[in-house]
C-alpha cells in the first residue's frame, strides 16, 4: 500500500539499533502480541484505535477465519487498507454483510453472536474494570474522553473482553474514576455471580496486553503479568502500575515479531505509522 | 408535489431555536452542508443529538448555536478528542454545555422507541457501571414475565431530523447504502425529516430497487440536493472520508482563536455548499475519488400481472 517505513520508536529486543530488518518497536510488539492471542477465535468485535490495528492483522495472519465486526455495521468485513476510523467506506466493500446498528446490537452482539470483544482503556484497574469516560469528578471532569461508545455493551455481552493499551501509572490504577465497561468488579466470586444473576452472556476480561507484557487473569479475578515483551523489565512493569504486580512463575518471554507480521505491520496496515508512533 | 428545497430554505423552515436536532449518520453520510447552514442561520440552544457528536457537532458547539448535547461517543474517530465540545464541558469556555451520556446500544434503542411510540427501549447493558449514577434516566426494570432486570434508556423524538443520503426522489423517497447507522430509526422518530441528497431521481429509480429504500417520502418535509454535503465525512461510492481533515481539525479545533477563524472562513464566509466545494478545489476533490469501482451485482424482483 506503500513504502516501507522503519521502526517509529526505538528499537527494542535482543537486536541492535543497526539491525533495522528484524528490530522493532514496543508499540508493534503490543500489536503483533494482541493479534496473537486471536489465534482460535471466530467472531470479534473490533474497537476503535489500538483493536482495529491488532484485529487486522490477527486476520492476516494467525486467524485468517476471524469474522470481523465493527459497530458501525460492518459483519465479515474484509477491509483493502487501514481504517482510521471505525466507520471507514473500505469496511463495507467486499464484507459478508452490512446491518443496521439496531441489528448489529441487537441481533449479533446482544443475540450472543461475539466471541470477543477488543477493547482499547484510558485506565484499567487490576481487575480489568476500564474507564473510558471521565478523569477526575463526571461532573467537573480534569479530562473529558470519548466515554462508552459501545464498550459498555460490550464488556457485558461479549463471550470474552481483549483489551489492548499503552501501560503508565496513569492508565494502570488502583481505582479508576469511572466504570465504563465492568470487568471482574471487586473480585471473580462476585463477578461470577452477579453475571450468573443478571444474565450477561460474557465471562468477562481475559487477556490485557500492553507495550511492556501479556496479562491474563487468575482464580482471583486478578490481573497476573505472564509474558514480558522482549526488552521490557520487570521494574519498568512495576514502575508503571497502581498496584502490586502479580507476576506468573516461571515468567515467559514474548517471541519477538517475525519478519512478516512486521512487514505487514509497516508495508500494509500502517504505513504511516498512526498507531505504532 | 415536489418537497425540493433549497439548503437555506429547508433550514429556516424546520430548525428552530430550542428544538432538538440530530444529525445522524455514523461516520459515513453525517450532513456537514446542514450542519454549516444552521450554523450561518445562527440558530440557538439548540439541543443536539448523535451517536458520535464528530468534528460537525464540534463545530457547531464551537459557533454557540447549542446548548446541550446528547450523545455515546464524544471524539474524532481515529484521531482523538473534540477539542472545542472539551473546552466548553471542562472548562465551561465559554459557556458550560450541558451532557446526558448513553452508550451507543442505548442510543439506538432511544430513536427505536421514539420511532415506535413505546415508553421506553429495554437493553441488557449498563450493569455494573457509573452510567445509570451519571445519567438517572438510564434505569434497571424488572421484567414482567420473570425476575431478570435489564435496563432502560426513555424514547428519543427529534424536532427534526437531518438524513444525508445517496439518493431520493422530489417526494422524500430515500435509499442508501453503505453504513446505514441509525438513520431510519432517527427519521421515523422526528416531527420533522429534512433528507440531503447527492442525486435527485426519478420515481422510477426508487420504485427499480424497493429493498434498497430506507423510509418514504411519507415522513419526509424537505429535500435538498447537495452533491459533497457530506464532505469531510463520506459517501459510500461517491466520495472517501477526508480522512486529512479530520487530523488538521484536531489543530484547528485546539485554540478557540484557530476554531472561529475557521468558521469564519469556511462556514460564514460561504454562501453554502456549492461555493464551499469550490473553495476546497478540484484537485481535493478529486482526491477523495473512490480508487475504483464495485458496483452490487443486480437481482430480478420480476413482474407479476
Amino acid at each position: 500500500m506503500s513504502e516501507p517505513r522503519p521502526a517509529a520508536t526505538a528499537p527494542v529486543g535482543a537486536v541492535s539499533p543497526g539491525a533495522p530488518a528484524s528490530a522493532f518497536s514496543r508499540s508493534e510488539m503490543m500489536i503483533v502480541a494482541a493479534a496473537r492471542e486471536l489465534a482460535g477465535q471466530r467472531v470479534c468485535f473490533v474497537g476503535v484505535g489500538l483493536p482495529n490495528i491488532a484485529v487486522n492483522l490477527a486476520r492476516l495472519t494467525v486467524a485468517p477465519e476471524l469474522e470481523l465486526v465493527y459497530e458501525s455495521g460492518a459483519y465479515g468485513a474484509k477491509p483493502a487498507r487501514l481504517p482510521l476510523s471505525i466507520g471507514d467506506p473500505t469496511i463495507v466493500t467486499g464484507a459478508t454483510a452490512v446491518v443496521s446498528m439496531f441489528e448489529l446490537f441487537s441481533f449479533y452482539l446482544q443475540g450472543g453472536l461475539v466471541d470477543v470483544g477488543f477493547l482499547g482503556a484510558a485506565q484499567i484497574d487490576r481487575f480489568g474494570n476500564i474507564n473510558s469516560t471521565v478523569i477526575g469528578e463526571y461532573e467537573h471532569p480534569k479530562t473529558r474522553l470519548p466515554g462508552s461508545g459501545g464498550a459498555c455493551e460490550i464488556a457485558i455481552n461479549a463471550r470474552q473482553v481483549f483489551v489492548i493499551m499503552r501501560q503508565s501509572k496513569r492508565s494502570f490504577v488502583d481505582r479508576i474514576d469511572f466504570r465504563t465497561s465492568p470487568g471482574n468488579l471487586g473480585g471473580a466470586e462476585a463477578a461470577a455471580r452477579i453475571r450468573s444473576e443478571e444474565g450477561w452472556l460474557g465471562s468477562g476480561p481475559s487477556v490485557v496486553v500492553t507495550d511492556l507484557g501479556i496479562y491474563h487473569f487468575d482464580e482471583s479475578g486478578e490481573m497476573r503479568l505472564d509474558s514480558l515483551h522482549p526488552g521490557a523489565t520487570l521494574e519498568q512493569v512495576r514502575e508503571t502500575m497502581g498496584w502490586q504486580a502479580r507476576v506468573a512463575e516461571p515468567l515467559a518471554v514474548t517471541p519477538t515479531p517475525t519478519p512478516e507480521e512486521l512487514r505487514l505491520i509497516r508495508e500494509q496496515l500502517d504505513p504511516e505509522g498512526a498507531y505504532t508512533k | 408535489m415536489s418537497k425540493v428545497k433549497s439548503m437555506r430554505d429547508a433550514v429556516a423552515a424546520n430548525v428552530h431555536d430550542g428544538d432538538v436536532v440530530a444529525i445522524e449518520g455514523f461516520t459515513h453520510l453525517i450532513c456537514f452542508a446542514a450542519g454549516h447552514e444552521i450554523i450561518r442561520q445562527r440558530k440557538r440552544d439548540l439541543t443536539l443529538a448523535r451517536l458520535t457528536p464528530d468534528l460537525i457537532y464540534d463545530q457547531m458547539v464551537a459557533a454557540g448555536v447549542a446548548r446541550k448535547l446528547v450523545f455515546s461517543w464524544l471524539g474524532n474517530p481515529g484521531v482523538g478528542g473534540l477539542h472545542a465540545i472539551r473546552r466548553r464541558v471542562e472548562d465551561a469556555d465559554p459557556a458550560p454545555l450541558e451532557l446526558e451520556e448513553y452508550s451507543h446500544f442505548g442510543m439506538v434503542g432511544r430513536y427505536t422507541a421514539g420511532a415506535s411510540n413505546l415508553p421506553f427501549f429495554p437493553l441488557r447493558s449498563y450493569f455494573e457501571t457509573d452510567l445509570p449514577k451519571a445519567n438517572p434516566l438510564i434505569r434497571p426494570i424488572k421484567s414482567p414475565y420473570g425476575d431478570e432486570t435489564v435496563y432502560a434508556v426513555p424514547p428519543l423524538k427529534p424536532d427534526v431530523t437531518v438524513v444525508h443520503a445517496q439518493r431520493a426522489d422530489a417526494d422524500g423517497n430515500t435509499q442508501m447504502w453503505g453504513l446505514l447507522g441509525c438513520q431510519k430509526e432517527a427519521a421515523f422518530a422526528a416531527e420533522r425529516v429534512i433528507v440531503v441528497v447527492e442525486e435527485l431521481v426519478d420515481e422510477a429509480v426508487i420504485r427499480a430497487d424497493p429493498n434498497r429504500t430506507v423510509f418514504p417520502g411519507l415522513i419526509v418535509d424537505a429535500v435538498v440536493v447537495e452533491p459533497f454535503g457530506a464532505h469531510p465525512s463520506y459517501v459510500q461510492g461517491a466520495y472517501d472520508r477526508d480522512n486529512r481533515f479530520y487530523r488538521d481539525w484536531d489543530a484547528i479545533a485546539r485554540e478557540a482563536a484557530t476554531t472561529q477563524a475557521w468558521l469564519d472562513e469556511w462556514v460564514y464566509g460561504v454562501s453554502g455548499r456549492s461555493e464551499y466545494v469550490d473553495k476546497l478545489g478540484a484537485e481535493r476533490v478529486a482526491s477523495l475519488k473512490p480508487s475504483g469501482e464495485a458496483p452490487s451485482g443486480s437481482v430480478d424482483y420480476g413482474v407479476y400481472k
